[in-house]
């Protein structure tokens, strides 16, 4: 099933798919990594993996989470160090001792999470470390213009001169995108980004990405969304449990196969929740779980009404910054309301803390990972007790075996690995951190549980799994709010779906077969209308 | 005692990848305790090499005597503050009040017994410890009232009373050195019980207690969760405030009992002085002791070790007969040691480049932040 045993030196001749037809792969690739190999302890995590890169060409590097992209990309940008293999640069075998000789071979990188210093301007951050001297000092205006330079050859419309930190999350990464290039970079590295990025803001990067590898750059592109790698990349080398599977034209493989490739199996789990959701279709009888009069709070929601019911999933549709997760935070008191109060079944009241929504059976799992649910030096059974233990206090510890067996059954139904309730947090993949915190508010019980993008920067299995598992709980009585910026998954999992533009509730819907294109017809309907009623806008 | 308590057994991994990703668990204590106990093997040695007769132990009347014995004594204060700091580190806080706290708490003790009738009596002693303790705890709630209620920097909450607590304890002893008669108190620090220093068992009871109580209850975690990711804590429902009040008060009453100690060392308080820059000695035990300046794991057990290996050196200082003038240059070069000793990322400097790959994403925390 690999093709890891060939001869990476007898290229030309017998190794995988040379696919000669295109243009790039005539020329000489610009980094040859070669029979890769990278043990942790006991632990392979790479088994003589290949990768070929040629300039001026978009390679996408898939496999799901734990497959060996990040450990790849770290071989090559000089972050571990190898235990076998080679690495060949530009027709040099070349050994990478720090990050540093990395970058000075021409391999930039921009992380996904954005590494910038958000209170400097945008040149500072660019010829961060390497600014333009005189005098002693750093030459501003020099700075501004070389900085102005780059993002204007990147077609970007940003002031150089201005604070990173105003910029959205979008541009901050073009930024970063820029900085990376401007350190004359043969191979650029894009690892995930497009993850927290609109359709707009992925369509921009995208036009920088082909600028880029009009000039020859060679790009290596890691997301999740197979639509993003069908539209920009050109190759693709796919891993699976740290090995090579293959290495492909992205034009001579379908969706399909690919994703077989990936994972290994059929991905019978998808189509099964479709059936499934169809099948339930009792909700909104009987009283409402959790009824929201009135909530607004200044900046982030206009008055908003939501009736949440026993088994029902309620997706929350809208774009980027529409009100879909500021009105999630306030269901739960993770920002407290101007206005508007909170009805349980027949209690009012107004959420002040999360506290005051976790005693109401009420679960949020937010949409930053990283920064608001994960506690990265904890393990993971501390993690996953972390809600039911504050909600008991200090006094009282959960008992030994109750412990043992909560975080045991939870890491076997969500399929958690590693599979140790003492490996720490922070060492897991998103994935499965994202399935310890869903652990974390289902072994609270809740009644109503609120997902802010569970499945976002996850690998398609774990995709399958989450939203299994909430399509079940749902069955089970458990009343859902899910929000994706995929609208697919949305309508997947969705009974009633509540459409959110400009920070207020615009539609409300059954969902009986709505498709993607009606709720962007609702969404983009409502553009039209505000257009009609202030035409100068 | 330290990180394992509570942790469930290792569990013979069942569930679907049963071989993969060992190198991803928790480091072990033992392993994190490696280097601070020897940095202080190396100072006994230093100080056995120095002085032959170091680790001399004799049996006199029933009591335990020695350099040894000296060290675990005055090892107590240090220990007692630092076993206080060390949770409130943990919760990414800092209390620089706790010289000052203690202090007051040896003036409190002090006045009411030189003032009262029956000065020797020991139900004078224990009357004036408790309302020393009684005004620490309160101490410790406004320092905690100002870090988890208003909100201020812990650093700065707390400097408002070590400026302003050394003028209380003035304002009660009158500005005057206050000396006791009272052989109750004084045992407190140069008594025994069972041929052991009555100091070091208050102590090492205070510490064996919090350990327990810390590991036994969620407390840890909790404290441990806050410290990491405050505002996931936050979100899963942590009552924060709480718990950092807490740690804040429990810091307080600390300082006030290390206090009491040292003004039965001198049978005197004197507001100046007593307990001044203990606060220092105490941030550097629990330093050395490995618990993160960044707040997050901590270990009581390190800290023990860190505060016995500081008093060790002042002792060392005194028995290598280091000139007075370079008392505290050299004190600083040792910690600089240490601290570079404990940091993984000074450490793999030193080292020659045989690379192994680095286990992923743990970034070096350097723990010589504050040397």
């Amino acid at each position: 099933m690999t093709t890891t045993d060939t001869d990476p030196q007898t290229d030309g001749a017998a190794a995988p798919r040379p696919a000669p037809d295109t243009a790039p792969s005539a020329g000489v690739p610009v980094v040859e990594m070669q029979g890769i190999s990278i043990t942790f302890g006991a632990v392979r995590a790479l088994d003589q993996v290949s990768l070929r890169l040629f300039p001026g060409e978009v390679h996408a590097l898939m496999g799901e989470n734990g497959a060996g992209k990040s450990t790849m990309i770290k071989a090559l940008t000089g972050v571990y160090t190898i235990d076998s293999g080679r690495i060949v640069v530009g027709g040099e075998q070349v050994e990478f001792g720090t990050p540093a000789a990395s970058q000075a071979a021409g391999i930039s990188t921009v992380y996904q999470e954005v590494n910038l210093v958000t209170n400097l301007t945008v040149a500072e951050n660019m010829m961060l470390g390497r600014e333009p001297r005189r005098f002693g000092g750093i030459n501003t205006r020099a700075m501004n213009r070389k900085a102005g330079e780059t993002l204007q050859r990147l077609g970007l419309d940003v002031d150089p001169a201005s604070v990173l930190g105003d910029h959205p999350i979008a541009v901050q990464q073009l930024v970063a995108i820029a900085r990376a290039v401007d350190v004359e970079a043969r191979v650029l590295i894009l690892d995930e980004p497009t993850s927290s990025l609109d359709a707009d803001e992925v369509a921009k990067l995208f036009e920088v990405m082909r600028t880029l590898r009009d000039d020859g750059v060679a790009i290596v592109f890691v997301s999740h969304f197979l639509d993003q790698i069908y539209e920009i990349s050109d190759r693709m080398t796919i891993l699976r449990n740290g090995r090579l599977v293959e290495e492909r034209m992205v034009s001579e493989t379908s969706q399909l196969e690919l994703v077989k490739l990936m994972i290994g199996r059929e991905l019978e789990a998808l189509e099964q929740i479709d059936r499934e959701v169809a099948a339930t279709d009792s909700a909104d009888t009987g009283a409402p779980v959790m009824k929201v009069l009135g909530l607004s709070r200044k900046g982030s929601l206009e008055t908003t009404d939501l009736e949440l019911h026993e088994g029902e999933v309620v997706g929350l549709a809208g774009l980027l910054g529409s009100g879909r997760t500021e009105l999630a935070r306030l269901l739960f008191g993770a920002d407290t309301a101007d206005t508007g109060e909170v009805q349980f079944r027949s209690e009012r009241r107004r959420l002040r803390s999360p506290r005051h929504a976790i005693d109401r059976k009420v679960a949020f799992s937010s949409e930053d990972r990283k920064a608001e649910g994960v506690i990265g030096d904890l393990t993971v059974a501390d993690n996953m007790l972390l809600a039911l233990q504050a909600s008991r206090g200090w006094l009282r510890p959960i008992p030994q075996s109750t412990r043992t067996t909560l975080v045991q059954e939870y890491i076997e139904k969500l399929d958690i690995r590693p599979a140790d309730p003492q490996a720490l947090m922070r060492n897991l993949s998103g994935g499965n951190q994202q399935k310890v915190l869903l652990a974390r508010w289902l072994i609270t019980q809740p009644e109503v549980l609120i997902l802010d993008e569970p499945t976002r920067g996850i690998d398609i299995g774990a995709k399958a799994q989450i939203q299994a598992t909430v399509a079940d709980l749902a069955r089970q009585g458990l009343s859902v709010v899910f929000i994706s910026a995929e609208l697919e998954e949305v309508l997947r999992l969705s009974d009633r779906l509540v459409v959110m533009r400009d920070r207020r509730k615009i539609a409300e819907r059954r969902n009986d077969g709505l498709s993607v294109s009606d709720v962007l017809e609702i969404i983009a309907g409502e553009a039209r209308q505000d257009q009609e009623a202030h035409p100068r806008d | 005692m330290t990180d394992t308590l509570t942790r469930p057994t290792p569990s013979g991994s069942p569930g679907p990848s049963p071989a993969p990703q060992r190198r991803l668990r928790a480091s072990s204590s033992t392993k994190a305790l490696l280097w601070p106990v020897l940095a202080l093997v190396v100072l006994l040695v230093v100080n056995v090499v120095a002085t032959p007769s170091f680790f001399d132990i004799r049996l006199q009347d029933g009591h335990l005597f020695g350099p040894l014995v000296d060290i675990a004594r005055n090892s107590a204060p240090v220990m007692l503050v630092a076993l206080g700091m060390t949770l409130v580190i943990a919760t990414r806080g800092i209390d620089l009040s706790v010289g000052a706290i203690a202090a007051i708490a040896g003036a409190v003790a002090c006045v009411h017994m030189a003032g009262s009738s029956a000065e020797g009596a020991f139900a004078t002693a224990a009357v004036g410890c408790f309302t020393a303790l009684a005004v620490c705890l309160v101490l410790g709630l406004w320092n905690g009232f100002l870090v988890s209620v208003v909100g201020i920097q812990p650093i700065i909450a707390t400097l408002v009373l070590m400026v302003a607590g050394r003028g209380l304890a003035q304002l009660i002893t009158d500005g005057q050195i206050t000396t006791v008669n009272n052989d109750s108190f004084s045992n407190l620090a140069s008594g025994f019980v069972l041929a052991v220093p009555l100091a070091t068992v208050v102590a090492v009871a205070v510490v064996a207690l919090t350990a327990l109580v810390v590991r036994r209850t969620a407390l840890g975690m909790l404290v441990e969760s806050v410290g990491i990711n405050p505002e996931a804590s936050r979100l899963a429902g942590v009552r924060s405030r709480t718990i950092i009040w807490t740690v804040y008060v429990f810091s307080g009453l600390c300082a006030g009992l290390a206090g009491l100690i040292i003004a039965a060392n001198t049978r005197s308080v004197n507001a100046n002085s007593l307990g001044l820059f203990i606060e220092l000695d105490a941030i550097l035990a629990v330093v050395i002791g490995g618990t993160s300046l960044a707040g997050g794991r901590f270990s009581i057990l390190g800290t023990v070790v860190g505060a016995v290996f500081i008093t060790t050196l002042t002792r060392t200082v005194v028995n290598v007969g280091i000139p007075s003038e370079a008392n505290y240059l050299f004190k600083a070069l040792v910690v600089v040691a240490v601290c570079l000793l404990q940091s993984p990322r000074a450490r793999a400097a030193f080292r020659v480049r045989r690379v192994r790959p680095a286990a992923p994403t743990s970034a070096p925390t350097s723990k010589a932040g504050l040397a």
